[in-house]
């Protein structure tokens, strides 16, 4: 197979530079090794940060920010939620860090108003009676899976190709260029062999692992972030603690529920991380601080991402460390057809992407500018279900002939077969995971308990695997929410989890069971 | 009158023996303590039995971490009360445990639901997610399929479009690799019942009780008979007299019929309840569901004034013992904080691992089972809780079912015999404290 620019990786980055290659009529082809956003671009908070968040550490990475905020909010309004943000300072907190703050958004251009502590409460009655400063800024909420998926879906409309579940096993190189590019399907093992003009490295925290196997070294560190979801929706807007960048400090809205986090803890790879107890413990108490009632709601899971960063000065402490990005042309390193893109921001994804394609497009010798700073981003059917009202909204038109599946989430029959046609078409995997990422599937209160049981079913029933094994697949499906749910089993939660035990191995054994 | 009675202390409720509670273990100790004779309040809000599959498990699976099925429950009840000395069957002899489940299956029996067991032996069965359990004593309607399932006859499992609950597909493929004459069909009860695309069992359960119901359901599976010689259906064949149905049905097809449990809301599960509540207040139980009891207070005598409802408004209970069988989690007899389980009505200490890390494994279906649902009550042999310093927390307070220590219903199969043999060794003790 041959293909002008091979992309490695398909989160937020490799999926926003194959559109941006395709709107500049370049052939591309994104290998991701599991699922679209199934790494560090699916485990953030979604957030599009004003840029706030950084004027003290990285000014250059707050004025990106918020020159991208402003793009996305243009082009791609439907995976974005304007719910504007605030900074909020509690007693006890730096008092210069707060005073300083405001000159510092003036002088990055970020804008940045100063609210009366009583008129932040009245926007936001669940903050704290402690808040002593306030600021209100541009934050907003953004759909990581949405847009990775509209970015992909687009730039498959433009001639693109996806291959998911599909890994890089060997580079060949030959003349300081790599000739060939061999992938290998992770589940089936049937490889592919790629002649690429370009080939792209992608793969956020695992860069290093790619750019070893065309022989160089890149070294990264791997900071892990923990996040919780609450059952509710706590605010309208994004809360921030306005103090230097810590633990526990960002709340923000997403669609029916809010995210509360994170930390960042440095770890020696980037594979298997799960949130732990003490982490959700730390997170809780923090931002407890911020809105007292996150200490008595209900928590319905936590996850954790990696923040992937370009090992340059390892005395910086690992939220210091430039989240702004690099682009490693290879050329230096011998290598001509070869870059990598180390890491990045969610907010400014589209910014690396547009610099990345600048670089390919001028050593394909392709003359054509990028469209994707005014270019609107289409919708598509297959990022459209993973908005939260959506199912509810379907089902309501049409209810009578339409079962739902999913309960806590109102997810239609209908829904689901959409969802099971658009993977098909784009030869994507089918099982209760790939479902979930692209729907509301299992993200509900019950976890799975009743979804992941009438989803499996509606699979086995239409035939639409051949050789699915449905127990299987619950399997994964039910350890795979279970990592997020064990370290918030307490009140509410800690009941469902008592149900889910009740089903699957009280009632129906399934422990037992192979 | 009554209810207005109840409104302050000194009209309080009188009675022997309050339960509060009304799972399994709640309405057996209701049950034992009215054939007792003792007058018996029982309170609780519905929760466990909508849920109950309908089998009485009576010990399945020990030790757990080996994933070792037994035939035999009484040699399982003997294993695990030399391995666990804390596990309330170590407590009680396999006759008393076999005397309190006859017992209940009989009253069941006389309240339309029939149970059958293989000897004393267990059975094994086909689940809803098309795996297979073993059980002891099996609803009647279920039995064929134990005999279907060992026999492996050609057989055919029905489903309905209508009732998403349940998945004949499931069920067939998941025993596909051990019973190659096993098929599924989906079919539609359009016209035949009211249906939409919220229909649960229970509203397709009463839809069959229908005069000329089940002709028309023999008639939508009878082309798709073939050679199939057993039928399989999911647990909604009627909510009063299933069994009548059940062989209605297999005349008309000329092939056994039976249940297969769904998941909830489970129609087995609320046949259970009606039996229960229904018999219990012929038997005189003075049943408040749904009630939660809020506080209690201790009489001078020694009785229990228990204040039962909701809001300001409060009823009150005068009891001279109590049997809390509250159950786990879902039924708020344990209430999770943040770093500690703790029993929330009496604030019994509940006996639980040290650190929060310890409560669950890091895979859910882990064998050795999550630490967590080992927490719960300790007791003294006749059943009653105790406080901090070991002693019976109080004389007349006693605890039955799942909220007791030292157990793992959910993975070794023993939730149903635990829960009334418990509830049974729990009203005998008070019974001897009154002679």
């Amino acid at each position: 197979m041959h293909t002008q620019a091979l992309i490695i990786g398909g989160g937020v980055t490799g999926t926003g530079l194959a559109r941006d290659l395709a709107l500049r009529g370049v052939r591309v082809l994104v290998v991701e090794q599991g699922d679209i956003n199934a790494g560090a671009s699916g485990r953030n908070h979604g957030l599009l940060h004003s840029g706030g968040r950084y004027v003290s550490t990285d000014p250059e990475a707050a004025k990106e920010c918020h020159r991208e905020n402003e793009i996305l909010k243009r082009v791609a309004p439907h995976c974005i939620e304007d719910t504007g943000g605030l900074f909020v300072a509690v007693e006890g907190d730096d008092e210069t860090y707060a005073a300083e703050f405001p000159f510092l958004c003036r002088k990055c251009g970020i804008p940045c108003l100063p609210v009366d502590p009583q008129n932040a409460r009245d926007l936001e009655p669940s903050l704290s009676s402690r808040i002593i400063t306030a600021y209100r800024v541009d934050d907003a909420a953004i759909d990581p899976f949405k847009i990775s998926l509209e970015n992909i879906a687009h730039a498959q409309k433009l001639g693109g190709t996806l291959l998911c579940n599909t890994r890089v096993v060997s580079v060949e190189k030959e003349n300081h260029s790599i000739k060939t590019v061999r992938l290998a399907n992770v589940y089936t093992g049937k490889e592919t062999i790629v002649q690429p003009e370009q080939v792209i490295n992608a793969a956020g925290p695992w860069v290093g692992k790619v750019a070893a196997l065309a022989g160089l070294k890149i070294e990264m560190l791997y900071s892990k972030g923990t996040l919780l979801v609450t059952a509710h929706r706590v605010t309208g807007q994004v809360v921030n603690r306005l103090r230097s960048p810590g633990d526990g400090d960002i709340l923000v809205p997403g669609g029916t529920v809010s995210l509360l986090g994170t930390t960042s803890v440095r770890i020696d790879s980037p594979d298997l991380i799960t949130p732990t107890i003490k982490e959700v413990d730390l997170i809780v108490n923090e931002g407890s601080r911020m809105i007292p009632t996150l200490k008595g709601i209900r928590y319905i899971r936590s996850y954790a991402g990696v923040r992937p960063l370009l090992k340059m000065d390892s005395t910086l402490d690992d939220r210091s460390v430039s989240r702004g990005f690099t682009l490693l042309d290879h050329s230096c390193d011998g290598l001509e057809n070869f870059a990598t893109i180390p890491s990045g921001k969610l907010t400014t994804f589209r910014f690396m992407a547009e610099k990345t394609a600048d670089l390919i497009c001028e050593k394909l010798g392709i003359h054509a500018p990028c469209l994707t700073r005014t270019e609107p981003l289409p919708a598509s059917s297959y990022g459209k279900w993973t908005e939260p009202a959506l199912g509810p909204k379907h089902w309501f038109g049409n209810p009578n002939n339409d079962p739902i599946l999913c309960e806590c989430e109102m997810v239609p029959e209908s829904t689901v077969n959409n969802i099971v046609r658009s993977i098909k078409e784009k030869d994507g995997n089918l099982s209760l995971q790939t479902i979930g990422l692209r729907s509301r599937v299992g993200k509900g209160a019950c976890q799975g308990t009743l979804c992941g049981k009438r989803v499996s079913a509606f699979l086995e029933e239409g035939g639409h695997i051949k050789e699915y094994d449905g127990l299987h697949d619950i399997r994964d499906f039910l350890q795979e929410r279970w990592t997020g749910e064990r370290p918030v089993l307490w009140h509410g939660q800690m009941m469902q989890a008592e149900l889910k035990e009740a089903l699957y191995c009280g009632a129906f054994d399934l422990e037992m069971d192979g | 009158m009554m209810v207005t009675a109840m409104m302050s202390k000194d009209a309080a409720l009188g009675c022997d023996l309050a339960v509060i509670g009304c799972g399994l273990s709640g309405m057996a100790a209701a049950l034992f303590a009215a054939e007792k004779g003792f007058s018996t309040v029982q309170a609780g809000v519905s929760g466990g039995l909508i849920f109950a599959s309908g089998l009485l498990d009576v010990m399945g699976n020990h030790p757990i971490e080996a994933g070792h099925g037994w035939v035999d429950p009484w040699a399982a009840i003997d294993a695990v009360s030399n391995d666990i000395p804390g596990h309330p069957y170590a407590r009680l002899t396999p006759g008393i445990i076999k005397e309190s489940l006859s017992k209940v299956v009989s009253f069941l029996g006389k309240n339309n639901l029939s149970y059958v067991k293989s000897g004393e032996n267990n059975s094994e069965l086909m689940t809803p997610l098309g795996t297979t359990k073993t059980s002891y004593y099996i609803p009647q309607t279920m039995w064929e399929g134990v005999s279907a399932l060992k026999e492996k006859r050609p057989g055919l499992v029905v489903g309905f479009d209508e009732l998403k609950d349940f998945s004949a597909a499931r069920v067939a493929r998941g025993l596909m690799g051990q019973w190659s004459g096993l098929r599924w069909r989906n079919i539609s009860l359009k016209g035949m019942v009211k249906t939409s695309s919220l229909v649960s069992g229970d509203i397709l359960a009463r839809d069959m009780e229908t005069a000329g119901n089940v002709k028309n359901l023999a008639s939508l599976i009878r082309p798709h008979l073939k050679d199939a010689e057993t039928v399989g259906l999911p647990a909604i064949l009627g909510m009063k007299r299933p069994q009548e149905i059940i062989e209605k049905l297999s005349l008309e097809l000329g092939a056994t019929v039976f249940e297969i449990p769904t998941t909830p809301l489970s129609v087995p599960g609320l046949r259970l309840n009606e039996a229960f509540t229904q018999g219990l207040a012929e038997k005189g139980v003075k049943l408040f569901f749904p009630e939660r009891i809020l506080s209690w207070e201790k009489e001078d005598d020694g009785a229990f004034l228990l204040a039962m409802g909701q809001g300001p408004q409060k009823k009150w209970i005068r009891a001279e013992g109590v049997i809390l069988a509250t159950g786990r989690f879902w039924a708020h007899g344990l209430r999770a904080d943040r770093d500690r389980i703790r029993e929330p009505l009496f604030d019994l200490p509940v006996h639980q691992p040290e650190k929060k890390d310890e409560w669950h494994r890091e895979n859910f279906l882990d064998l050795r089972g999550h630490p967590a649902n080992r927490a719960g009550l300790e007791i003294d042999d006749q059943f009653r809780p105790l406080n901090r310093s070991g002693e019976p927390a109080l004389e007349k307070l006693f605890a039955a079912g799942s909220i007791l220590a030292h157990q793992d219903w959910m993975r070794m199969k023993c939730g149903s015999g635990l829960a009334i043999s418990s509830a049974y060794a729990a009203v005998a003790a008070f019974s001897n404290m009154r002679r």
